[in-house]
């Protein structure tokens, strides 16, 4: 496909900035400024800023909102409350995947879903096609998102607000003007640290993302590209879609069971997820710490331990494959090689031995508790 | 311009070899490491293990990526920089020094003065260095 990259408004501050630009599921977003080690650890340490312009907003208001949503989504819409945030999916028929999304609820008849960049054309389709009978406006190019994370988030966007933020709950939001910029101020994040999401329009994202970065000096604030936003995620072991979740795996091998909720009412995916439910899913999206410091990426195949007394064709032990890496890296606060793997449910039990095939070698690893580190998020 | 050091040799996928005599030492360049990012895994062959030039001999992994490292001439693998297993990083930190990777016993010493100076390595990096 020879499409133009999108570019946020904040691209030529990154370009400054001397951040490294790739290309993300149609954007030009930064990687890394500094390097993502050192990004990862201001995060957990301090504070850091990303961002992520690039995540797609749906607006949906009118009498017909909350029916629509219902039907469109597996979390319990009549369970939110104004002025709170709900993850949640959309789901194919068959139990698949279309996208993970956090929803809003702005009013009692409007609301605003969040979606993956990525995604954003075929949910866009998707809510219209199944949701039609709803008011829906795509505000993706008109929306600005700024994520401040991390121990001193709290205290940096609190001196820029023109109102407390202290209180607000975590998956809850306020609107509010954030150093003179209307905001909807968002605790939630996509790191295991405490912080918040910040929407502005788009036109004000540049003097949002300046202020922050020149009101936090002092705490050590610094920007953080998407390999430091991968490693920090991952070490949560949060999903991430199209590595992780996608339209071939259901929410319950995923252990996202707990944002499916049957008993509102009928939606899409429904029947093909509750008849899961009861065998139980046949493979689960489980962490892996590897023994050595190599790398188990995306794609490849987790097997039985590398002692395995099955002997191969040429006489060497040999291993079987009972699953995947979704996810893997090295995760800088956890200091050691970690991944997510989708694996048949009776290996998925934590202290299994398994192994990972990397580059034609089978590699000792172990399934351990997740997350992988510490969540610190404000309950 | 990243650093090039004058006495070193260099290959297009961007690995350094240093003459020590009869031995050459062999590591990533300081373009190398900061295209990768940090390093976060080294594999390295055995002592005694045979490299050919141009071919792979190891693997460097970064937090993004995985590279193949390719001997810059080939030989007898003679010491391995036993550090790098538990501290990748220093590959980031001291490409030219503490990051070195093999020294290898050169089998055909021709193969040393076919490798690129600093001068034409740094004439190729800044044409894009073959990414």
């Amino acid at each position: 496909m020879n499409t133009a990259l999108k570019r946020t408004p904040l691209y030529e501050s990154h370009v400054k900035a001397g951040a490294r630009m790739v290309p993300f599921g149609g954007w030009e977003m930064p990687v890394q400024y500094a390097g993502i080690v050192e990004e990862h650890r201001a995060v957990r340490a301090a504070v850091g800023c990303f961002d992520v312009s690039h995540m797609g907003e749906f607006e949906v208001e009118g009498p017909q909102a909350l029916a629509s949503l219902q039907r469109l989504t597996t979390n319990d819409v009549a369970a939110l409350e104004v002025g709170q945030v709900q993850y949640s999916l959309l789901c194919y028929p068959d139990g698949g995947i279309v996208d993970d999304l956090t929803l809003y609820r702005l009013a009692p008849e409007r609301f605003m879903l969040t979606v993956n960049a990525s995604n954003i054309d075929k949910d866009w389709s998707w809510v219209r096609e199944h949701g039609a009978a709803a008011r829906w406006r795509n505000v993706s190019d008109d929306t600005g998102l700024i994520a401040a994370q991390g121990p001193k988030a709290e205290a940096l966007v609190g001196r820029l607000a023109d109102r407390d933020v202290t209180g607000i709950a975590y998956y809850h939001f306020a609107e509010g003007r954030v150093a003179g910029i209307r905001t909807l101020i968002s605790r939630t994040g996509y790191t295991g640290e405490d912080g918040f999401e910040l929407y502005v329009a788009a036109v004000d994202t540049p003097r949002l993302w300046s202020a922050l970065l020149e009101a936090g000096r002092g705490d050590g604030v610094v920007p953080i590209g998407l390999g430091a936003r991968d490693t920090l995620r991952l070490e949560m072991r949060y999903a991430l879609y199209g590595n992780d979740i996608d339209a071939t795996t259901n929410p319950l091998e995923a252990g996202l069971g707990w944002i499916v909720k049957p008993a509102k009412g009928d939606f899409v995916g429904r029947d093909a997820i509750e008849k899961v439910r009861v065998p139980g899913p046949r493979r689960k999206l489980i962490g892996l710490e590897m023994a050595d410091r190599s790398v188990a990426r995306h794609g490849y195949a987790v097997t039985t331990p590398v002692a395995s007394p099955t002997v191969g064709r040429e006489g060497a032990p040999t291993a079987n494959t009972i699953g995947i890496v979704t996810s893997g890296s090295y995760g800088p606060s956890v200091e050691r090689s970690i991944a997510m793997a989708y694996v048949a449910s009776a290996q998925a039990a934590v202290g299994t031995e398994l192994g990972v095939e990397i580059r034609g070698q089978v590699r000792p690893a172990r399934v351990v508790k997740t997350p992988f580190h510490p969540s610190r998020v404000k309950k | 311009m990243a650093n090039v050091p004058a006495d070193l040799k260099y290959t297009r996928e961007h690995e350094w070899a240093k003459r020590e005599g009869d031995r050459v030492r062999v590591g990533i360049t300081a373009f190398a490491q900061d295209q990768l990012g940090d390093v976060v895994f080294v594999e390295l062959p055995k002592v005694g293990a045979k490299v050919t030039a141009h071919q792979a001999f190891g693997v460097v992994e970064s937090v993004k990526a995985v590279s193949d490292l390719f001997a810059p001439v080939s030989g007898e693998v003679l010491e391995i920089n036993a550090e790098l297993p538990q501290k990748p990083e220093t590959v980031n930190k001291d490409p030219y020094g503490k990051g070195w990777m093999i020294l290898v016993k050169p089998s055909n010493a021709g193969e040393l003065d076919q490798l690129l100076t600093a001068q034409q390595y740094e004439e190729f990096v800044a044409q894009g260095g073959g990414h």
